[in-house]
């Protein structure tokens, strides 16, 4: 269909142009999952399509190393900080969308800037909090550090969400004597379900993606997340690399990724933009 | 940012009734737990990252760590490594005019010791050596001893600052121009937006460590795609290392961060060019004003107060880069940044103090640039 106004060449360099765009974002996904379904046989040779359909690369994963556990692991952390996260910066959200008072300007302008900290600026200092706390090569360890980039960030667009709702809603609470936290959990609350799932998917999104800190604050396989076990797969040898299996590896944790994505696109397209555009 | 609208101005006009200072007292307590968190988890590492900066404070020795001064950013002395503890004192060695030298720790005092008979002592007055004996200044005698010590006299260091700008200005100033080109395709294209939309989330939503190992692996010099593809094309003659080659390694780490990161800055042009008002673009249209002279003149002024929030963003996330160069491209001189080096003294090299003051430094690096682009693009954030 012809995009009107235009002409036929034009439209079709049009498409050409979304072709190309299209085909550099999606084809290292694509390349990963071809060459996760290829023996290694084939591997050493670039096969553009997985003609043996071997799954041995994806058995492999889940020997030789607890990848298992590290999955169970990335889960438990991300889900405690983000229901930690949510719980914290609603009441917060409230209080800084909802009510007029002296230093919310210069409170809000804070927790922008922590969400824009370079996590190693705080790298000594977190190790040391960590280790006084005996939370070292700890999952609980983890946790704690990572809400220094999901809690502004939920705060923040919590606040923006909250600020867009009518005044009325309130004030007709008010009249009924009821306090703020009855506003908050009667009247606010059920209005709060898509930006509470859109603001706890791209919180679970940071939190399933770090690496500084997993790297660095635990020690053991069996305590790692998937992304550092990811980073160190490692073969028999230095310069021997296992590429299907961490091929196989990286489509494991990445699919449920991209289903949620596509799902929640929408959502999460505005969450974004809500985090940052209005800033 | 929005602000609570015009019944919240009235409200402030008035006076504050008792009703007002209760419910601020809640906002506070509603804010509290909150605010403890924070200052936990960010306030007090951060407070201590600098604090531990000025000390001699290594992985293991967190607890008995003695204050320094600015020792891990800037020294000039006698080098560390020629401290004999058991003596008290610095075993020197002058190259240049082929001397040996003793310097006191405790007392300052410098020995001549090339000749053992007849050793020289120097005394420290007011900063300069005179000799012990006749009182005489003896200029410029400990120069060829002393070295410049501490993060800002590392080459490291000023090798890690210019990667990260060269890494930052490259990646945003691409992620830039790719991202506002797809968001007008994205604008346009009706039938395919959604495709489109779709396509340049999965970058985004792959995580940095595993997008750095699947381009490791198109990358790899013997087996990867890359190498194929431009083989085929004959582009090159033989394959390239595309991450171990000092020259391309940069390059490669570019060019994943721009795919990874420019859906980011697409989406958030995208919004931005989707509140612009028809009516202009209806009248370039009847004045027959040609496409590129709309986009300079009409789009781009609208879109600016959405792009440069974007580039803040963006080029305060490419300052702080550290998965997608580590993992790639591990911790070769080619490609190290402000945080991988910071790392590297912290944790591989167990220096906590000149780690710790790398990390201060990058703190500082980014806040100039904050102030520089708010001055530059007349930002207000957080204004209420």
């Amino acid at each position: 269909m012809a995009i009107p106004g235009r002409s036929r060449p034009a439209t079709a360099a049009f498409y050409a142009a979304v072709a190309v765009i299209v085909v550099y974002t999606v084809f290292p996904f694509y390349w990963a999952v071809n060459s996760s379904l290829q023996t290694p046989q084939e591997l050493f040779d670039v096969t553009w399509f997985p003609f043996s359909f071997s799954f041995g690369n994806y058995a492999h994963v889940f020997d030789g190393q607890p990848f298992g556990r590290n999955i169970l692991n990335s889960v438990f952390v991300a889900v405690l900080t983000v229901g930690i996260s949510l719980a914290l910066s609603l009441t917060a959200a409230h209080a800084l969308a909802r009510v007029r008072f002296r230093g919310r300007g210069l409170l809000l302008l804070a927790i922008l800037s922590v969400s824009m900290f370079p996590q190693v600026a705080v790298l000594g200092g977190m190790y040391e909090l960590i280790r006084s706390l005996g939370l070292y090569n700890s999952l609980y360890g983890l946790v704690l550090s990572y809400m220094i980039f999901t809690l502004p960030f939920t705060v923040w667009v919590l606040t923006t969400f909250l600020r867009e709702l009518p005044r009325e809603l309130e004030d007709a609470a008010i009249m009924d004597g009821a306090g703020p936290w009855t506003t908050l959990t009667r009247v606010f609350l059920p209005l709060m379900g898509p930006a509470l799932v859109t603001t706890g998917l791209l919180a679970f999104i940071a939190a399933w993606n770090e690496f500084l800190f997993a790297l660095t604050f635990t020690l053991s396989d069996s305590q790692r997340t998937v992304p550092v076990a990811i980073a160190n797969f490692s073969g028999a040898s230095q310069f021997e690399l296992p590429w299907g299996n961490i091929m196989a590896a990286s489509v494991i944790v990445t699919v449920p990724l991209i289903v949620l994505v596509l799902v929640f696109q929408r959502r999460i397209v505005s969450g974004l933009t809500a985090g940052a555009v209005k800033g | 940012m929005v602000a609570g609208g015009s019944s919240a101005r009235v409200r402030a006009a008035a006076p504050p009734s008792s009703h007002h200072r209760r419910r601020v007292r809640r906002a506070w307590l509603f804010l509290a737990p909150m605010l403890v968190v924070l200052s936990l988890v960010a306030g007090w590492p951060l407070a201590r990252t600098v604090a531990l900066s000025l000390t001699d404070a290594t992985l293991n020795t967190l607890d008995e760590a003695n204050f320094v001064g600015v020792a891990n950013y800037l020294a000039y002395g006698p080098p560390l490594d020629a401290f004999d503890p058991d003596a008290g004192a610095y075993y020197l060695y002058d190259a240049e005019h082929d001397r040996h030298f003793v310097l006191d720790a405790q007392t300052g005092r410098l020995t001549d010791e090339t000749d053992r008979d007849h050793p020289i002592v120097y005394d420290r007055v007011d900063g300069d050596y005179v000799h012990a004996e006749t009182g005489e200044p003896a200029p410029g005698i400990a120069d060829p001893l002393f070295q410049w010590s501490g993060v800002l006299a590392d080459r490291l260091w000023w090798r890690a600052v210019a990667n990260t700008l060269v890494f930052a200005i490259a990646s945003v100033s691409l992620e830039v121009i790719l991202g506002v080109a797809i968001a007008l395709a994205l604008n346009a294209g009706l039938q395919a937006r959604g495709l489109l939309r779709a396509a340049v989330l999965i970058p985004w939503a792959i995580p940095t460590v595993v997008s750095a190992k699947m381009w490791g692996w198109m990358y790899h010099d013997s087996f990867g795609v890359m190498n194929d593809i431009l083989l085929g094309l004959g582009v090159i003659s033989e394959g390239l290392a595309w991450t171990a080659d000092p020259h391309l390694a940069m390059a490669a780490v570019v060019f994943v961060d721009v795919w990874k990161t420019t859906p980011f800055l697409a989406l958030l042009v995208l919004a931005a060019l989707q509140m612009l008002p028809g009516e202009c673009y209806e009248a370039a249209r009847v004045d027959g004003v040609h496409p590129v002279t709309v986009f300079w003149r009409v789009t781009l002024p609208l879109i600016k107060p959405a792009l440069v929030v974007a580039i803040i963003f963006r080029t305060l996330d490419a300052l702080r880069i550290f998965d997608l160069i580590y993992v790639l491209t591990a911790n070769t001189e080619a490609t190290m940044t402000m945080s991988v080096y910071a790392r590297q003294e912290l944790i591989d090299f167990q220096n906590v103090g000149a780690g710790s003051a790398a990390s201060t430094l990058l703190v500082f690096v980014i806040a100039l640039v904050t102030v520089f682009y708010l001055m530059a693009g007349r930002v207000r954030l957080g204004a209420d």
